[in-house]
């Protein structure tokens, strides 16, 4: 995979006279970024808040609870008000985007990963494994997410971020391999193909080497708006009180303030708002940027 | 179906033999046979031309003898083995010592590798090259000998940043990576323009001559055919068959099959009152290609050729045989030995010259 990897990012390694070539085409992503104001509006949208979230919680302390200070509105002291236990609502923001982020990143990289290993090998090989795979995606994209989600957070102690992760991306891959499959069934006819099986580069290398990271940008996009979905699935979840209470996150501050009643509360309204902003301004900042990174990635339109 | 033995016997070893191979396509309405009992013989170091209009299986034909496609009937023998008996490892040789150059180099590099990741992939793959280092040195020497210089300038380049020409050269160069014994051309110069295309032929003939390397070369060109196989052999495929096989020099200064001097006929001619004598459809009887699902009966060429004899052949199917010192599938032709005189070539109008 390291080669796939090099290709994604469009640099070389080994090679002692490509080391500035890479250098300066490292800084031609960065200038496209740059060019597009909205892909750039986007990039420092999602540069800001994921920072935030991992950083955060290191340097803001928790929001102690202070009965006192239920439901106050916006303050010097408390720039977004407190909540009914009286915590800073600001605090729980910066500290809770940790695992809505981690989730969101982690199911998408498991549903992307999962649907381009079997779309791509299953329209590589065809025959059984293909008939098997189409099959089974049939199957996972009959059941409705929602109620299974449901049923599994009912049963099952989703009270890692991992585990959620892991329940969200592997209920969301098979939309995704449809389409891989569909575009590795017209690329693998490309005659760059056929040269790579005549110098015998190996199936294993032809399918991920030669032939998906030609989809190398559309997998990206699709990955990242695996993320939007996903974050927008966890916060179903928690509104609807399916995940795991324990500890705080955006997500469990929204399920909170809609518990205790916040929408009638117009000093609390800051308390349920503040993390659907944060939530739909990460969304809309990795939309943003999907749309010019097909630009960056296809080298095609990278030089022109 | 040996009767062409006497050519081969003159060269040391038969690297490829292409025996009694056929391709049926079959599809829901119909049953094509776009490849019908050919026999060809490649020699080390040897140059075989295959010519044929579009659509006369010689594609068909280079394919399988790539191991791309298996034929429905016959055998494709590499260094006399059955390629399609061989073992997991032995077609794995094979595959890297008969190398193909498809016809659009905009289609058989993968435009997200630059030229070095295409070249090094499989000198890596192989072990040719032990580490990134030698296999970047090697990659430079590769376009050094596909006349791409100076390599550094073309190896950090993707296939978008390169003319036509130069992308042929670096399908070339990566066909000549693992060493190759054999290089089937399928049309490999007919999307060049015509000034790149002679300094194409060029580098490729001196892969033949330097590096000893045999040629599969596909053309629908004659020119073409003359200039590269001219010390080796030249097949004409019409509908699936060879109709004319033999040396170059023979099949295109003075050939035969009433086929072949219509393909020759059709060369343009560069003098404009001269191509304005030409007949229309180059002697022809019809300009139309019969389709493959409905093959006429007998020789299949009967309703286009000038020379055909109704009761001989429209009812049987001619087969080669020795004739002039090469091979030919033709009944009058055969009968006359060589010397058909007038009859092969329609009567030209007065002061017409011959172009072959």
């Amino acid at each position: 995979m390291a080669d796939a990897i090099a290709a994604l990012g469009g640099t070389v390694p080994g090679a002692p006279a490509d080391a500035g070539a890479a250098r300066s085409r490292g800084q031609g992503v960065f200038a496209q970024l740059t060019r597009s104001p909205s892909g750039f509006a986007g990039l420092i949208l999602v540069v800001l808040i994921v920072g935030m979230s991992v950083l955060g919680p290191l340097v803001v302390s928790p929001p102690v609870s202070d009965v006192n200070l239920a439901w106050n509105g916006p303050s010097g002291a408390h720039w977004l008000g407190t909540n009914g236990s009286g915590q800073d609502v600001l605090k729980l923001i910066v500290r809770g985007g940790q695992v809505v982020i981690f989730v969101g990143f982690g199911a998408a990289a498991l549903t992307t990963v999962i649907a381009v290993a079997i779309g791509a090998l299953a329209a590589y090989f065809r025959g059984r494994f293909d008939a098997i795979m189409l099959q089974i995606t049939d199957i996972v994209m009959t059941v409705p997410q929602i109620v299974l989600l449901a049923v599994m957070g009912a049963f099952f102690q989703l009270d890692s971020p991992v585990a959620l992760a892991a329940l969200l991306g592997f209920l969301t891959w098979p939309v995704l391999m449809r389409s891989i499959r569909a575009q590795v069934l017209s690329l693998k006819e490309r005659e760059f193909v056929e040269a790579a099986r005549l110098l015998n580069l190996g199936t294993w290398r032809i399918v991920f080497v030669e032939i998906v990271p030609n989809m190398a940008s559309y997998i990206l996009i699709n990955f990242i708006i695996a993320v939007t979905n996903a974050i927008y699935a966890l916060a179903g979840l928690y509104l609807l009180g399916l995940a795991p209470m324990s500890g705080s996150n955006w997500g469990i501050m929204i399920n909170d303030a809609w518990t205790s009643g916040a929408m009638f509360n117009p000093l609390a309204v800051l308390y349920i708002l503040a993390p659907v902003a944060m939530i739909v301004l990460l969304n809309l900042g990795l939309i943003m940027l999907s749309r010019s990174l097909e630009e960056i990635i296809n080298p095609r339109l990278r030089d022109s | 179906m040996f009767e062409h033995t006497e050519h081969d016997a003159k060269s040391s070893h038969a690297l490829m033999e292409i025996s009694d191979v056929s391709k049926i396509f079959t599809t829901k309405h119909a049953t094509l046979p776009a490849v019908d009992g050919v026999n060809l013989t490649v020699n080390a170091g040897e140059v075989l031309c295959l010519v044929g209009e579009s659509g006369c299986g010689k594609t068909t034909t280079a394919r399988m003898a790539a191991g791309l496609s298996k034929p429905t009937a016959g055998t494709i023998s590499y260094d006399g083995q059955d390629i399609w008996s061989l073992d997991k490892a032995g077609f794995g040789n094979f595959r890297t010592a008969v190398q193909y150059v498809h016809q659009d180099p905009y289609a058989s590099l993968n435009p997200i590798r630059t030229v070095e990741a295409t070249l090094t992939a499989p000198l890596r793959k192989h072990g040719l090259a032990k580490n990134g280092k030698e296999a970047w040195e090697q990659a430079t020497q590769l376009l050094r000998r596909v006349n791409l210089t100076p390599p550094e300038n073309y190896l950090s380049k993707f296939p978008h940043q390169l003319s036509g020409g130069q992308r042929q050269r670096v399908a070339v160069a990566r066909a000549l990576s693992l060493d190759p014994k054999l290089i089937i051309a399928d049309e490999s110069t007919s999307m060049l323009d015509v000034s790149i295309r002679v300094a194409m032929l060029n580098m490729l003939g001196s892969l033949r001559d330097d590096l000893g390397v045999g040629f599969l070369f596909i053309t629908h060109d004659l020119a073409i055919a003359k200039y590269f196989g001219w010390q080796g052999r030249t097949a004409v495929m019409y509908l699936g068959k060879v109709v004319e096989y033999g040396p170059t020099p023979e099949v295109i200064n003075n050939p035969q099959h009433p086929y072949t001097r219509a393909l020759l006929d059709a060369v343009p001619e560069p003098d404009p009152d001269a191509a304005a004598r030409k007949l229309e459809g180059g002697g022809l009887k019809s300009a139309e290609i019969p389709s493959l699902a409905n093959l006429p009966s007998g020789c299949s060429f009967h309703p286009r050729c000038p020379i055909a004899e109704d009761g001989l052949c429209d009812v049987k199917e001619p087969a080669l045989a020795p004739v002039a010192r090469r091979s030919v599938s033709c009944h009058v032709v055969q009968r006359e030995d060589g010397h058909p005189g007038d009859r092969i070539r329609p009567p030209e109008p007065a002061g017409a010259t011959s172009t072959s």
